[in-house]
């Protein structure tokens, strides 16, 4: 028998004209993990559409030999039902039905013997509890997806795919919205998967994880096969893999700079706000500063308050109940609405750049310029020409990677968005920049990138605040880290004196603190 | 960097074609569909499409749905919800301008002001409980729908208010020269607006080339702009000559023109209009950005409310009564032009020059069907296939169109669809 499940050979696929990927093969073992890495616009992600039916049979070129015959697959169905199941970064669940419900979407059980079409709630529920059993999450099949975590979402992505008897399971970026627990969770999983001979495609940007888990990575990049490392004869490394990812070596992830910190340009005192709906605090006290030429970093778990405490203090976005005090330049101010914190020179580039930082259906230079468009503009009427050399301006000055300023942002890959989005908050030339996640689901090209121009930003006497999940990108870049747990502040750590050690401890010893002095139950900053 | 800058720009904005077909699918689709009505109409032996009387009753038929049509885009670019009062409204106007003109006999002119002042009051208090209490548009308006015509079913009574004295209706329905003109006087007057309007139409746009060559912008190539001017200018003649041969320039046009202008300018190029695309777009980027969200969409339904007041001024000179049946669907017909004329029905997408085409083709549609002497009954059910088959055949051209190049906001003609990306 053939050891390999699945093998892709001189895969090219066009779109209009443009080679997305350009003669990629792949080959994967029976009941390997296999890792596929690439920076972001590798075609990673075109590739597993092609071999999932998303592109049918048709729109590409090459052969997809799966068990050793030529696939034809037409659609997403045709592939599911030869065993081949993918998890996008997305998951593809409705948050109104159970978990139960949205396992058999699609592929609902029926009554032996019962009528096509009558769904037997009794069999589904009982499936969806075994299955659940062997993802080892503890969840009723009747909890309504909305009320669980995102991590365990995943988990249900792929107890769905189980039920459909999955050979091949392709997860895209499947711990890119995880904390550290659930992420290693889900790679234990996969483990155990390699033990019952299920094989797995692993799409990852965390190339610690891949390290850890995978037996074979292929490495993508600009449409092409760079190529496959093998865990069992020969380097795996990090840095091995970034090196074949970017085609150079980086010899250090976080580029150096001179700091040269100023005197206190912005200041938050004694800052407290209360969720918008429930009596509970979920900034405590806040109490910050940010120094000229300085980037002080915020870090802290998943619900620790860091973004609420941003957008509190941003046009009082969030929050309600708001009180203490914020000083630009010493001077007391209230920024009660976004122009007014615009005004001040303060700009906070949000988290998630698809929901509430870009306008994907608009244009580059559309996006460029809407957070300050009086800068365009005269009595509240758009000069055009004017906006389309700026926007060009901005848009070169960032490096946005694009065929014109008129594409549309949904066009871009995740590194060039999030340019995109700091390009447009680069337009309102602030003093103050508040980066709330700046290089998540990017790869280790653009994210270098980006930390180039945070450098170069605070070397011009910008300051910089920046709020950011991966420790090692804090440790790497900032002057000061602040430490936030439930709402607080809990502690201040200079460059030299942080670590991820420190980090960890003083969470994890504010939350001992906490439940020893008030006794009162851990709402935001538990691991989920 | 800055160096790189002039370079950079000018090849990217170049490669935009002059016309781009498949962006202008419905303008096309328009043309194709009034040749086939002329080609129908005349193998029938039912006279000519071309006929000056029917292009003037064309324009006077469909001067409120293009009003209507304008202000449902706005409404429909912030969130993709609609306005279902505006029939009503329409109704609700006419019977009070009924009441005020023709039963109490107040000056026309503050007459005028008072039914404005109405509309916008009506379009601000359904703006303020959409906008700002978020009940979903479609619910408030429904309200609002039954609201309004049963407040003008009860201003009425059930009866008609007519007629309408010859003051009033002259604004909005008559014609210029004013009627009695001979032959050569209408011909000179129509000839000499239209060479008006065609020169300054040229001279503006050599005046904004001009100005952008003078500070280095890139500018379309001259021979695709003097062709474009030269086929405008020629529809422009060709449309007064019509008007000559028959009672003169109709002056509802100028409401027209004047609307069509104005909202045109304000969504393609002012800050405010910038804010409506982006509420449709992404609305919490919107408000990460500083556009106040609630404004623009309060906004909206209120200038609805102007519009819808406009339009029933407009309809009652047109009809010359007030009666309780006015503004019978008008809705529909203001939201199917917007939908055929390439807005989302999800918001941020959509052109002014779009409704409009939208509004002209369902016109179009009931004009030539009329002339053919097909069924009313059947009518409706063709109009209803046709707006199917419009969106229809604009989304599939869309989706064949390669990226997304060329003007977001684009010219008058242009209309824009999101590209379904995978």
């Amino acid at each position: 028998m053939n050891q390999y499940i699945l093998e892709m050979r001189d895969i090219t696929k066009e779109f209009s004209g443009v080679k997305a990927l350009d003669n990629v093969n792949l080959k994967v073992k029976r009941g390997e993990i296999h890792a596929l890495v690439g920076e972001n616009g590798a075609g990673k992600s075109t590739l597993m559409n092609i071999l999932s039916g998303v592109y049918p049979y048709g729109t590409y070129t090459g052969d997809i030999v799966y068990d050793q015959e030529i696939a034809r697959f037409a659609n997403i169905r045709d592939s599911e039902h030869r065993g081949i199941v993918i998890i996008h970064q997305e998951l593809a669940l409705v948050p109104q039905l159970s978990i139960g419900e949205n396992m058999f979407l699609g592929n609902e059980q029926k009554s032996a013997g019962g009528v096509a079409g009558v769904i037997d709630w009794d069999v589904t529920h009982t499936r969806a509890m075994e299955l659940l059993n062997t993802v080892g999450l503890e969840e009723s099949s009747l909890t309504l997806i909305r009320d669980i975590s995102v991590g365990k979402q995943q988990l249900v992505e792929i107890a769905k795919a189980l039920s459909k008897n999955v050979r091949l399971l392709i997860l895209d970026e499947p711990t890119a919205a995880l904390n550290d627990e659930d992420s290693n969770r889900l790679l234990g999983l996969l483990k155990r998967f390699r033990e019952d001979g299920v094989t797995s495609i692993l799409i990852s940007h965390k190339l610690s994880e891949v390290e850890q888990v995978a037996d074979k990575i292929t490495v993508i990049r600009d449409g092409s096969t760079i190529e496959t490392l093998d865990k069992g004869s020969g380097d795996i490394s990090e840095q091995r893999i970034i090196k074949s990812m970017v085609g150079r070596e980086i010899t250090d992830r976080f580029p150096k700079r001179e700091s040269n910190v100023g005197e206190v340009v912005f200041e938050i005192k004694n800052w407290s706000a209360f969720h918008p709906l429930y009596d509970r605090k979920v900034v405590d006290d806040v109490n910050l500063n940010v120094r000229r030429g300085e980037v002080v970093g915020i870090s802290g778990l998943m619900g620790a308050g860091r973004s609420e405490l941003a957008m509190s203090v941003f046009g009082r976005l969030y929050g309600r109940g708001i009180t203490g005090e914020v000083y630009v330049n010493g001077e007391n101010v209230k920024l009660s609405s976004v122009p007014a914190a615009i005004a001040k020179k303060i700009a906070y580039v949000t988290e998630d750049r698809k929901t509430s930082g870009l306008i994907l259906t608009n244009p580059i230079r559309v996006n460029t310029t809407l957070a300050d468009l009086d800068r365009v503009s005269s009595r509240g009427v758009i000069d055009a020409d004017v906006e389309r050399s700026l926007a060009e301006e901005y848009s070169d000055r960032l490096g946005v990677k694009r065929a014109s300023n008129e594409q549309n942002v949904e066009n871009l890959s995740g590194g060039n968005q999030q340019k995109v989005l700091l390009s447009k908050w680069m337009f309102t030339e602030p003093d103050i920049l508040i980066l709330d996640e700046p290089t998540r689901g990017i790869d280790v090209g653009a994210k270098y990138e980006i930390y180039l121009f945070i450098n170069e930003l605070v070397s011009l006497g910008k300051s910089v605040l920046m709020i950011s999940s991966e420790m090692p990108e804090l440790l790497g870049m900032c002057d000061r880290i602040y430490v936030m747990n439930e709402g607080k502040i809990v502690a201040e750590l200079a460059q030299a004196e942080a670590s991820q050690e420190r980090i960890m401890t003083s969470i994890i010893s504010s939350k001992s603190d906490e439940k020893a002095m008030a006794g009162k139950a851990a709402t935001g900053g538990q691991l989920q | 960097m800055d160096k790189e800058t002039g370079g950079a720009v000018a090849p990217a904005i170049q490669k935009q074609k002059a016309f781009d077909l498949k962006k202008n699918t419905m303008l096309i689709a328009l043309i194709g569909l009034m040749v086939v009505f002329q080609a129908l109409i005349i193998a029938g032996g039912k006279g000519n499409f071309f006929d000056p009387s029917n292009i003037t009753n064309l324009i006077g038929q469909n001067s409120y749905v293009v009003i209507l049509a304008v202000g449902m885009l706005i409404c429909i670019l912030t969130s993709g919800s609609i306005d279902l009062s505006v029939g009503s409204g329409v109704c609700m106007i006419s019977a009070i301008a009924g009441v005020l003109i023709v039963n109490n006999h107040v000056n026309i002119y503050v007459s005028i002001i008072i039914c404005l002042l109405i509309g916008i009051g009506m379009g601000a208090l359904q703006g303020y409980f959409i906008a700002y209490v978020r009940i979903p548009a479609f619910i408030v308006t429904l309200a609002g729908m039954l609201t309004f015509r049963g407040i003008g079913y009860v201003i009425l009574g059930g009866y008609t208010i007519s007629p309408f004295p010859e003051e009033f209706t002259r604004i909005f329905n008559g014609f210029l020269p004013s009627s009695g003109a001979d032959s050569a006087t209408l011909t000179t007057v129509s000839m000499a607006v239209a060479a008006a309007v065609c020169i300054l139409l040229i001279a503006t746009q050599a005046m904004t080339r001009v100005r952008k060559q003078r500070k280095g912008y890139p500018v379309e190539p001259l021979a695709a702009q003097v062709i474009k001017l030269a086929l405008i200018v020629a529809v422009i003649l060709a449309l007064f000559w019509l008007f000559s041969q028959n009672k003169g320039i109709p002056v509802v046009l100028v409401t027209l023109a004047i609307v069509i202008f104005v909202y045109q300018w304000y969504t393609s190029k002012t800050v405010a209009g910038r804010h409506l695309y982006a509420m449709g777009g992404n609305e919490k980027a919107a408000i990460f950005s500083g556009v106040n969200t609630n404004k623009v969409m309060f906004l909206a339904y209120t200038n609805m409310g102007f519009l819808v007041a406009v339009a029933s001024l407009v309809c009652i000179a047109r009809f010359n009564s007030a009666a309780p049946s006015a503004g019978n669907m008008y809705e529909l017909d203001a939201i199917g032009a917007c939908f055929i004329g390439g807005a989302s029905a999800y918001g941020g997408v959509g052109t002014v020059g779009g409704s409009v085409i939208g509004a002209v083709f369902m016109g179009v549609l009931n004009n030539g069907m009329s002339i053919l002497g097909v069924d009313a009954n059947w009518q409706r059910a063709v109009k209803g296939i046709v707006l199917l088959i419009a969106v229809l055949v604009d989304i599939s051209a869309q989706k064949n169109r390669v990226g997304s190049k060329g003007g977001f906001l684009g010219g008058l003609f242009k209309s824009k669809k999101n590209d379904a990306a995978l």
